[in-house]
């Protein structure tokens, strides 16, 4: 039976209650948001051509991840990465990073990896006024002059001619010096930005540009092309290529017997351990660009330890085995985001942009500062010379020995055999 | 720049890497020319089949051209089952058109993403002895990574044309694509007769899959890079002739070769295809088409 009347002391209670909850939850809203974790988005290429390295950068973020996480995190909060597949495609960026900030509200973004995914995100990124650090971009900001872009890779203030300038350099210093080169390049952004240095530097140094030809990406074969580039009969052979071309010129250079005096330059690939154990003693001699290589002039402070974590987790994940290319920079790049950020004691996109600008950050990668364009101040493209390798066992490529440092002379390990037929044995 | 010598060097290395592209393009002419089945997943098949000789090869230490054999009745059986599902699903049905492309596409991305999360992306190569060696006939450099697969691919072509020519079932293929009523009313099951085609098809790709290997790393996804070229071969060629398919090959290797060498790689695509174009404008059939 029900009671009609004036309510008990329970019935009084509950808006006194509710109210209560109300003034609780309202006040408990701020400290909420303060739990709630930074989010950093980006697309990466976890399918597609340039997956193997985008799934080994995504190990390293990963690891960053775990690091400041163990420390508590970000402003006291903890960091969530929130990522998708770019498939490799530029065309999947845009909408990617639309849906990072308005959909998933993330706080900030970085870029996934290369050039061609990273110029389609620029005008997203401009439009909203974010900073932006890009994983291993060639020239990207040199149309957009975006004072907020940053990239983490070791080109130097003038990227376009920094990365083959050590090529030049060395193959300048040399006994006969060279008089004419071949440039090959792939016809994709990255390489033609490569072959496009590599022009500007040879006439610098008065070298005859004797070959200079693009190829397509679904190329099968580099005999013709090596061919070619034997009848043209160089000095120097520079070639921009990207992982499986890479091994493709290598090999048909390797098959011909092409001597020219020096090779390599911008080959993508031999960085990598199952490139380098495929191709074997068929790098010997070969010159070419590097990011990382373990050598005694480049003991970084936390690289061998990120190194060894990482390569505990790359025999599970089919990636890169030693991961001396790009995971080193994929960490350091969220270092220097996490750096500006407690530093600006905020997410504060100006802040954190013009603090980065204006300081010197350490990382795995080494010592990092940048320029006013967002590269880095001073170029680190090491040329590396592959010697000795006997064998397709990763134990050539593992240590120091095999890959001689020849440029810059402040990172230099070894002295360059010249010329490249006599580095071949 | 031009020589006698870089023509013929040029030549024959347009000759050794047409002969990988008929090896390649043979299933695409058995499925699309005879069973008109356009199997859209054979690129993709052929790199299931380059991923087997590479498990042969790191694993058990096996050559990976004979990886290629040993793979050829798993991947024979693989075709039985992908063409049942396909006529059971599509043909039977007559939804092959566009349904029956989508299931190929779709076959596709699953074999891509199986191999994507069994071995990763990571660029996968095969050890021999023969892989960077080169023999030197007079003037001509022939380097074993592509002469082998040559003359794999010769074999194969062959092997297949015989097979077709003389036996019993290949004459049955043949006339499975010619009128199927007339097959019935001989007492033959034009849908058997079309399985062990498609079957025999999809055994195709494991050799060429290892011949793949042989030349270059590969890459889960890396067969999408020879989709349109082995349709055009087998265009060219002249739906469903095996003969054709070699030419048509040949004819690319060469042409590729040539605008390499003597003009620029990026107008070798172009070139190709643009031959493709006129021969079709002059003989819509194709080379070799009926």
């Amino acid at each position: 039976m029900m009671r009609h009347g004036k309510p008990g002391i329970r019935g009084r209670l509950v808006p006194v209650a509710l109210i209560v909850a109300l003034a609780l939850s309202g006040a408990a809203a701020p400290a909420a948001l303060a739990a709630d974790p930074i989010k950093i988005g980006f697309g990466m290429a976890l399918t597609g051509a340039l997956a193997g390295n985008g799934k080994a950068a995504l190990i390293a973020m990963q690891m960053w991840q775990e690091d400041v996480n163990k420390k508590g995190g970000l402003l006291g909060r903890k960091v969530e990465l929130i990522y998708y597949d770019d498939q490799t495609k530029p065309a999947t960026v845009p909408g990617i990073y639309t849906k990072l900030l308005d959909v998933d509200k993330v706080d900030l973004v970085v870029s996934g990896y290369g050039t061609n995914v990273i110029a389609p995100a620029m005008p997203i990124v401009i439009e909203r006024k974010l900073v932006f650090i890009s994983l291993f971009g060639m020239a990207v900001n040199e149309k957009f002059n975006y004072p907020y872009y940053f990239g983490i890779m070791p080109t130097g203030p003038e990227p376009l001619t920094d990365w083959s300038k050590g090529f030049f350099e060395v193959a300048m210093k040399q006994n006969p010096k060279p008089k004419t080169v071949a440039i090959a390049a792939a016809d994709s952004e990255f390489a033609q930005n490569a072959a496009a240095g590599a022009r500007q530097n040879a006439k610098k140094h008065g070298l005859r540009v004797v070959y200079d030809k693009a190829y397509p990406p679904p190329t099968a074969d580099f005999t013709p092309i090596t061919r070619a580039i034997q009848a043209a009969n160089p000095d120097l052979v520079y070639v921009a290529a990207y992982p499986p071309d890479a091994a493709g010129m290598v090999r048909a250079a390797h098959e011909i017997g092409l001597k020219p005096k020096m090779f390599g330059g911008g080959l993508v690939g031999p960085q990598y351990a199952s490139l380098e154990k495929a191709l074997g003693p068929m790098l010997n001699g070969i010159v070419n660009y590097h990011f990382f290589v373990p050598a005694p002039t480049l003991k970084f402070a936390g690289i061998d330890a990120f190194l060894k974590t990482y390569q505990e987790r790359a025999k599970t994940a089919g990636v890169d085995e030693l991961g001396y290319y790009l995971p080193p920079y994929a960490y350091a790049y969220l270092q220097i985001l996490g750096q500006a950020v407690e530093a600006t004691k905020g997410l504060d996109q100006k802040k954190i942009g013009e603090y980065i600008r204006g300081h010197e950050f350490d990382t795995v990668a080494g010592k990092v500062k940048f320029a006013p364009n967002g590269e880095w101040a001073k170029t680190r493209v090491l040329m590396v010379q592959y010697q000795n390798i006997e064998g397709n066992d990763v134990k050539f490529f593992e240590g120091p020995g095999h890959r001689v440092i020849v440029y810059p002379e402040e990172w230099k390990t070894g002295e360059l055999v010249y010329p490249y037929e006599k580095a071949k044995r | 720049m031009f020589s006698f010598d870089l023509l013929l060097d040029v030549v024959v290395a347009g000759i050794l890497i047409g002969g990988f592209y008929a090896a390649v393009s043979l299933g695409i002419t058995v499925a699309f020319g005879l069973l008109d089945v356009v199997n859209i997943a054979h690129p993709a098949f052929v790199i299931l089949g380059a991923y087997g000789a590479y498990v042969a090869n790191s694993r058990f230490g096996l050559d990976p051209i004979l990886a290629g054999l040993l793979g050829m009745p798993v991947f024979f059986l693989l075709g039985m089952l992908v063409y049942r599902v396909y006529y059971t699903s599509f043909e039977k049905r007559g939804e092959e058109s566009l349904r029956g492309l989508v299931f190929f596409f779709g076959i596709t991305f699953i074999i891509e993403v199986s191999l994507l999360l069994q071995y990763g992306v990571d660029y996968r190569s095969v050890e021999a002895a023969y892989v960077g060696e080169t023999i030197a006939l007079g003037p001509v450099d022939l380097p074993f990574r592509l002469a082998i697969p040559f003359a794999v691919a010769i074999a194969l072509t062959v092997a297949l044309h015989l097979f077709l020519s003389r036996t019993f079932y290949g004459r049955a293929v043949k006339a499975v694509s010619q009128d199927q009523l007339a097959l019935r009313l001989m007492g033959a099951s034009p849908v058997r007769i079309k399985a062990l085609a498609f079957a025999i098809a999809i055994a195709t790709a494991s050799i060429a899959g290892a011949l793949l290997i042989m030349i270059g790393p590969v890459e889960p996804s890396v067969g999408r890079e020879y989709i349109g070229r082995v349709f055009a071969i087998a265009v060219l060629g002249g739906m469903g002739s095996i003969g054709g398919t070699l030419v048509a090959a040949l004819i690319l290797g060469v042409l590729e070769s040539l605008t390499s060498t003597f003009y620029g790689p990026s107008w070798a695509l172009a070139v190709s295809f643009g031959i493709l174009l006129l021969v079709l404008a002059v003989r819509p059939a194709g080379l070799f088409g009926r």
